[in-house]
């Protein structure tokens, strides 16, 4: 008989004689214990939640579970017959078939949960509460240790002998640089791309540039390439407008997208005054028409929402407003630039062109804009 | 030759013996199984986020067996009659596909999705708690910033995977997220061609996104959460402080088999609510967005919830551009401000703030013991304030919303953000630190005095009183002597401290008779060990 002292908080079981576990008369539990002891811990409460075994409560809680287990059976019955057999192609209009998500959503959600609060009573309801106390252990290393392994490290630098060999140490810098950067070549140079490697870089020219449709001007479409003329667009009206070249319309020309708008008269001649005053913007008009970048100066979305009563143009994705009728100078918002204004003229067979490509950058601004 | 009897009730003890010879698996198994884990509501917050991941990678994998991350434009013949013969890009139209024609793709993509919020949501919840509970203190600095990266990584896959379906709504979050690349100084615009290939958006941006989506990213979360939940299982987790606890224990539950269960358990019904969600919510129809173009947008664009605040934060910047006159002039835009300095600081200086608190209270103790966020206000109030700043960046990323749908100018809602944003998280970082003051009062009041029973007494000169029922032991004039704080509960009505039985409610209602009072959280009593007596082999 060994009286066992514990005094938890100094590592409690390292001074007391080890229970010999192999002994035929400790029930399993006191190996369990014992085991328990072997790691630190200190099993406080261990309880059965029931006074009795087989009590009628137990007997209540377990049949509760088995019920959760086999609703949750059910949920996956109803899943997979949903699956299988509910009719799931989508039609048009209402029917059925809208719901096949929803159920889908419902068996399943039900099944897991079930089966989830089956697990979780099981746990929580049939098995004994618990309190074990377990040793920390958050001592660092014994100063011993601690010293060994830092020597250890230390000598196997000396045994290296860089400190003392310095052609090595000069020998492994130009030996492995150079193996380093050929790790990092294929994706430094495959990946990198020079933004101004085009003789007419992208991030200054758009798809009205005459240039790249042989010095023609180029046409204002619609989205589906036809030309437009002046009558096309009421009083009051706007167009988003497209190059007229090959693909003009798609994402191929992202920074193109460009608006059309037809002012009425009182508006017409303030938006003349201020484009005419204007270095850059002078003679964009044409007539009553004017057109800006849709694509706002901001982060790039298109500037598509144009409020005619008061002639401001929003952004939806970040609220930058432009005032049409002052070179869609930014007025509220983030953005910290105007919206480049396209030159507007019209062909001898009265289509709307390009008088020539944006005088300022289109699009998102960056460090190098001029 | 005589056949030897098989004893089937030897097969468990002969396989393991079996293995045992061979991989020496007792030994570090028992401790695996005894290993004593504290517990607590709050302790389940990272949980929800770690099976919000299993069921991504599991719902993931379904989905990248219909995707085609192409940006070929094709002609949309689908099942959806409102974009048929519509042009677009291989990777929606696949996108479309999956929504419409495999057989339940929708609610694969709609489970996939909701698990994505959930999992950055209990992210969120999951760093508050560690926060406001000082769990980051010494030792756990290193998995605290883990955390932050785990965040951000989130963040990535999240932008990465909802970009992939290259609908209206994703393609305008890619022209915004081309944009802030362009907005970096000096290197933006090479940053931007060479990520998407050229100019925007070119032809690579989705099979690229797609990799990084599918393999990289979550190749980096699954190798941040291993370390995360290892340096966890290492190093111990926390606990609240109670009976029984010190900085030098564990008070909790073997592992196995109850702890274990209910995880499993638990694991299951987060999956269940998911699956839920998915069946019921809908979320990100992009059938609704069509493809993308680059003239069309709608209002109300809003990204996914945990991007909205670096939405928000781009929406209320000021129209501040810096120009540097040297030769042509070289421009900063405003949107550089909000979306990289302020994305990048928000993720990597929270990564440091157990090192400045230590180094501001001179503390260089480890500490396995949670604190209360009454005992720490100036923490408290910095999370308040940092939260306030995060709730405001967030409404404000749907402000159009707001303004639409109150009536309220957009840019009425625009300076509230942005003064809110200036005046809100000081004042929140005040009235918190005064509510944990008030807090810290109060406990020490019913420590000292006792708790207040309601029964007003009148003594024989008139006076009236009220009866305090003393926590502790009284001194001979019947005051009670006051108690040391203990960083822990302290019982503030009669019921807590036995006066009632507790309410029984809900159907999870207790099996026998109503528990001893509950101590919130609800903890078995814990006595010291008892001097005990075991039998040996008496060798």
């Amino acid at each position: 008989m060994t009286v066992v002292q514990d005094n938890h908080g100094h590592g409690h079981g390292h001074e007391t004689e080890p229970v010999d576990v192999q002994d035929p008369r400790l029930s399993r539990f006191e190996i369990i214990k014992e085991g328990a002891r072997r790691d630190d811990i200190e099993i406080v409460t261990y309880e059965s939640q029931f006074p009795t075994a087989n009590s009628k409560a137990e007997k209540r809680v377990v049949r509760s579970i088995a019920l959760l287990f086999l609703l949750s059976g059910a949920g996956a019955l109803v899943f997979l017959i949903a699956y299988i057999w509910w009719p799931w192609e989508y039609e048009l209009g209402h029917s059925i078939n809208d719901y096949y998500t929803a159920v889908l959503g419902i068996s399943l959600g039900i099944s897991l949960l079930s089966l989830g609060f089956a697990i979780l009573s099981w746990a929580k309801k049939l098995l004994p509460h618990e309190v074990s106390i377990q040793d920390r252990h958050n001592t660092p290393s014994s100063d011993d240790d601690r010293l060994i392994t830092g020597q250890t490290m230390a000598y196997m630098v000396d045994e290296l002998g860089v400190q003392r060999r310095p052609l090595l140490k000069g020998a492994i810098g130009l030996g492995l640089a150079p193996l380093g950067l050929v790790a990092a070549a294929p994706l430094i140079g495959g990946l990198i791309e020079n933004p101004h490697k085009d003789a007419q870089p992208e991030l200054f020219h758009t798809g009205f540039d005459p240039v790249a449709n042989d010095g023609k001007l180029v046409r204002l479409t619609r989205a589906d390439g036809t030309p437009i003329r002046p009558s096309d667009v009421s009083v009051g009206g706007q167009i988003t407008v497209f190059p007229g070249i090959p693909h003009g319309a798609t994402n191929e020309y992202a920074d193109s997208p460009t608006l059309l708008i037809h002012l009425r008269d009182t508006d017409a001649a303030a938006a003349r005054q201020a484009t005419d005053t204007d270095k850059r913007n002078q003679g964009v008009m044409w007539g009553n028409y004017v057109a800006y970048s849709k694509i706002c100066t901001h982060a790039g979305c298109p500037a598509s929402l144009y409020e005619q009563q008061t002639n401001r143009l929003l952004c939806p994705c970040h609220q930058s407003q432009f005032l049409i009728t002052d070179n869609a100078r930014p007025i509220f918002g983030p953005a910290s630039r105007r919206l480049p204004a396209l030159p507007l003229s019209v062909d001898e067979e009265g289509f709307f062109v390009a008088g020539s490509d944006y005088r300022e950058t289109v699009g998102p601004d960056f460090w190098e804009r001029p | 030759m005589k056949r030897r009897k098989f004893d089937v009730t030897q097969v468990p003890a002969n396989v393991g013996k079996g293995l045992d010879d061979r991989y020496k698996a007792a030994t570090p198994l028992r401790g695996l199984l005894n290993k004593v884990f504290p517990d607590h509501w709050s302790f389940l917050l990272g949980e929800i986020a770690l099976f919000s991941f299993i069921i991504l990678l599991l719902t993931g994998v379904f989905l990248t067996l219909f995707f085609d991350p192409s940006m070929k434009e094709v002609a949309y013949e689908g099942a959806y009659p409102g974009l048929r013969g519509v042009e677009m890009s291989a990777a929606y139209e696949s996108s479309l596909h999956l929504s419409f024609e495999v057989r339940g793709g929708l609610f694969m993509r709609q489970m996939h999705h909701w698990a994505a919020l959930l999992f950055m949501a209990s992210i969120v919840v999951h760093m508050a708690r560690i926060f406001f509970t000082g769990a980051f203190r010494k030792p756990r600095e290193a998995n605290w910033a883990i955390g932050v990266a785990l965040f951000l990584l989130g963040f990535l896959a999240g932008f990465t995977g909802y970009s992939l379906p290259d609908d209206g709504l994703s393609g305008t979050g890619l022209r915004i997220a081309s944009a802030i690349m362009l907005s970096i100084p000096v290197a933006g615009t090479w940053i931007s061609a060479s990520i998407f290939g050229g100019e925007f958006p070119g032809e690579l941006i989705i099979g690229r996104f797609y990799i990084a989506h599918v393999l990289l990213i979550p190749g980096g979360l699954l190798a941040l959460i291993s370390v995360h939940l290892g340096l966890v299982f290492a190093q111990k987790h926390t606990q609240w402080p109670g009976p029984g606890r010190t900085n030098n224990n564990v008070v909790g539950e073997r592992m196995f088999p109850r702890y274990a269960l209910k995880q499993g358990g638990f694991f299951m019904a987060v999956f269940g609510v998911v699956a839920f969600m998915a069946g019921m919510f809908q979320i990100n129809p992009i059938w609704l967005f069509g493809p993308y173009r680059a003239s069309e947008v709608s209002s109300a664009s809003q990204p996914d919830w945990y991007v909205m605040f670096m939405d928000g934060l781009v929406r209320l910047m000021p129209a501040w551009q810096i120009t540097l006159p040297i030769g042509d002039g070289y421009s900063i835009p405003p949107l550089f401000w909000p979306a990289v300095v302020g994305l990048g600081a928000l993720t990597t200086v929270p990564m440091a703030y157990p090192f400045m608190e230590a180094r501001r209270l001179k503390d260089k103790r480890s500490h396995h013991l949670l604190q209360r966020p009454r005992d720490a206000p100036e923490r408290t109030g910095l999370g308040a304030m940092a939260f306030t700043f995060f709730i405001v960046a967030t409404l404000s990323g749907g402000n159009d919303v707001i303004a639409d749908k109150f009536h309220i100018s957009l840019n009425a809602m625009t300076w509230a953000g942005r003064i809110g944003l200036v005046i809100l998280p000081p004042l929140a970082y005040f009235i918190a630190v005064r509510i944990c003051l008030g807090l810290q009062q109060h406990d020490r009041e019913v420590l000292a005095h006792g708790v207040e029973t309601g029964i007003i007494k009148r003594l024989p000169d008139g006076r009236f009183v009220e009866v305090h029922q003393p926590l502790g032991p009284v001194d001979d004039h019947g005051h009670p002597i006051p108690l040391d704080y203990a960083g822990w509960v302290v019982p503030k009505k009669m019921n807590r401290v036995g006066a009632l039985a507790p309410a029984v409610k809900g159907f999870f209602f207790p099996v026998e008779k109503p528990a001893e009072a509950p101590v919130s959280p609800a903890v078995p009593p814990v006595s010291a060990p008892e001097k005990r007596e075991e039998i040996t082999s008496g060798r």
